[in-house]
């Protein structure tokens, strides 16, 4: 009963708030939209026993990539009119790309569930995954991902990082001429390097 | 709670959520009266470092200053401008105040005293502080001014930054305890050391992490000396320089119970939590219950924030990015290396 409530209140919440993502007039609005959306598909996943993959949700894409989002979205100057301009030219192009993620979706659990493809045992996180017993899904995926996918996982691990290094150089430029601060010399200088005391008789100027 | 529920003949679903709704007020009521304390713990305290006597009037010794103010902003005019996003501009202080809160709900506080004993318990504080920032940025938009805009960009940046290396700490201690549930990871910590000290934070490879984490907590609740989200002399009263009343009071309480959440959490990843810092029965050591352990370790933690506040001059920002970028990103880093090293040597032998 519970479950059904909350499962009804999320997928409710989660189908209206994309549905506003695209037609809210305010970009910022929109990116709020997507947030909210994003929160309650974490909920979702929650409901189905995924709770390490809605955890990561939240935290990957609701903590982070959606901030740096509003970021850019906030202080961009965007003309709304422009930005509505294009939608019936894009509208039949969206549409394909719309048609062709459910495709793979569809083709995706059709897959899975008629076991087709060589996967010796069909073993996905869940409790359902029988396979790696009643493991809470945070081991049963680690087990998996450090084992069987190591080097897929490794591999996605390196893309990662090129994609990082290269946003780097592509954005890091050499300034000449700044004046930097070098805290570990401010940090070593001691009142002897800087002050002098001197008895200076009466009368006579001090020698610098 | 649930069984008791039951025994009234609820339906075990419903028995069980009315006893979590309960569970929630248990924690929450207490907390917000702890806010209110805390509240004047801290100006008590930063009066005396400063040589004044801080507020004396109101109760005895002035401890109900924080009602008084409270009640201040309750009966005061709730002022919106007029320019900005009125939706935005409410939701905003809800969320950072519903954030403060929910993260508690897996805070253990005895042997077992913990609202939802979830597995993923340090992932979803993680994820509940990560909303946080929402709160604040929000409402340096929705105001539409200014200063609260370029505090609640601050303010993002600065979160976001020492997320990192908390991020890297909390890994650091997952890998020691095996486990992401933070009863667990206390129960990791009886006998730690030798099997005599209680806590992570005594041990060497770990007591860095300690370190980083407390400094990474005062800038991630942005407490002084990482208060930039509030410079004064540059900001106003930062991004919640147009709220007034409840939705103003609403931040400081969000505040405040963060502030409280990162000195609990201090003392649950590395001192122990609930437990007696040693493991030996010197008095009747083992018979005085556990919160009162975890509330004795909160209390210091806040009194280390109050004092740094006190003491320590506010960084600048550019110090501030370095701080955590530079310094603790790498730092955190080479320790998380370093502690797999060990326990892979240790635990696991060194692999074929």
């Amino acid at each position: 009963m519970i479950q059904a409530i909350a499962f009804y209140l999320f997928a409710t919440v989660v189908t209206l708030s994309a549905a506003m993502t695209i037609t809210a007039r305010n970009p910022v609005h929109s990116v709020l939209w997507l947030i909210l959306a994003f929160f309650n598909a974490a909920g979702l996943m929650v409901l189905a026993g995924a709770e390490f993959i809605a955890m990561l949700l939240v935290i990957v894409y609701v903590g982070a990539v959606a901030v740096l989002f509003l970021f850019v979205v906030m202080m961009l100057d965007i003309d709304f009119a422009e930005l509505r301009a294009g939608f019936v030219r894009y509208a039949m192009f969206g549409l394909a790309v719309a048609l062709v993620l459910l495709a793979e979706v569809v083709i995706g659990i059709g897959a899975w569930s008629a076991g087709g493809v060589e996967l010796s045992s069909r073993v996905a996180p869940t409790d359902a995954g029988a396979a790696l017993g009643s493991l809470p899904n945070i081991k049963a995926m680690g087990t998996l991902l450090y084992t069987r996918y190591l080097y897929i996982f490794e591999a996605a691990g390196f893309i990662l990082l090129v994609a990082m290094v290269g946003a780097i150089v592509l954005t890091h430029r050499q300034r000449t001429g700044v004046i930097k601060q070098n805290v570990a010399r401010q940090i070593n200088r001691r009142s002897e390097d800087a002050i002098r005391k001197v008895n200076q008789p009466v009368g006579q100027g001090v020698e610098l | 709670m649930t069984a008791f529920f039951q025994s009234w003949g609820m339906a075990y679903e419903w028995a069980w959520f009315t006893a979590t709704i309960v569970g929630i007020l248990v924690i929450a009521l207490p907390l917000m009266l702890a806010v209110a304390m805390i509240i004047y713990a801290d100006r008590k305290i930063w009066a005396a470092m400063a040589l004044r006597r801080g507020p004396n009037v109101v109760g005895p010794l002035g401890l109900l200053q924080s009602f008084a103010d409270g009640l201040k902003v309750f009966l005061q005019e709730t002022i919106i401008p007029s320019s900005a996003n009125k939706g935005l501009f409410l939701i905003a202080p809800i969320i950072t105040f519903t954030v403060a809160l929910i993260v508690w709900a897996v805070v253990p506080f005895d042997v077992g005293v913990v609202l939802s004993d979830i597995n993923v318990g340090l992932l979803y504080i993680l994820a509940a502080s990560s909303l946080g920032v929402y709160g604040i940025i929000l409402a340096g938009w929705a105001s539409n001014s200014k200063y609260p805009f370029y505090s609640a960009i601050r303010a993002a940046a600065q979160m976001v930054s020492y997320e990192v290396s908390i991020g890297f700490v909390i890994i650091a201690v997952v890998l020691w305890a095996g486990t992401f549930n933070l009863s667990g990871i206390v129960e990791g910590q009886r006998g730690h050391i030798l099997g005599l000290v209680n806590g992570y934070g005594f041990n060497p490879l770990l007591f860095p992490m300690a370190v980083v984490f407390l400094i990474s907590s005062l800038a991630e609740t942005a407490r002084a000396p990482f208060d930039l989200t509030e410079a004064e002399s540059e900001l106003v009263a930062g991004y919640q320089t147009e709220y007034s009343s409840m939705s103003f009071a609403l931040y400081w309480l969000g505040e405040y119970a963060n502030v409280i959440l990162m000195c609990t959490l201090n003392a649950t990843l590395f001192w122990g939590g609930y437990l007696p810092p040693l493991n030996i029965d010197l008095i009747p050591w083992f018979d005085i219950p556990g919160i009162v352990w975890l509330f004795a370790k909160i209390l210091f933690f806040f009194f280390v924030f109050s004092w740094v506040k006190a003491t320590v001059p506010r960084y600048r920002y550019d110090q501030l990015m370095r701080l955590g970028w530079k310094i603790f990103l790498p730092l955190s880093l080479t320790f998380v290396f370093l502690i797999s090293g060990y326990l892979m040597l240790t635990r696991v032998g060194v692999a074929a």
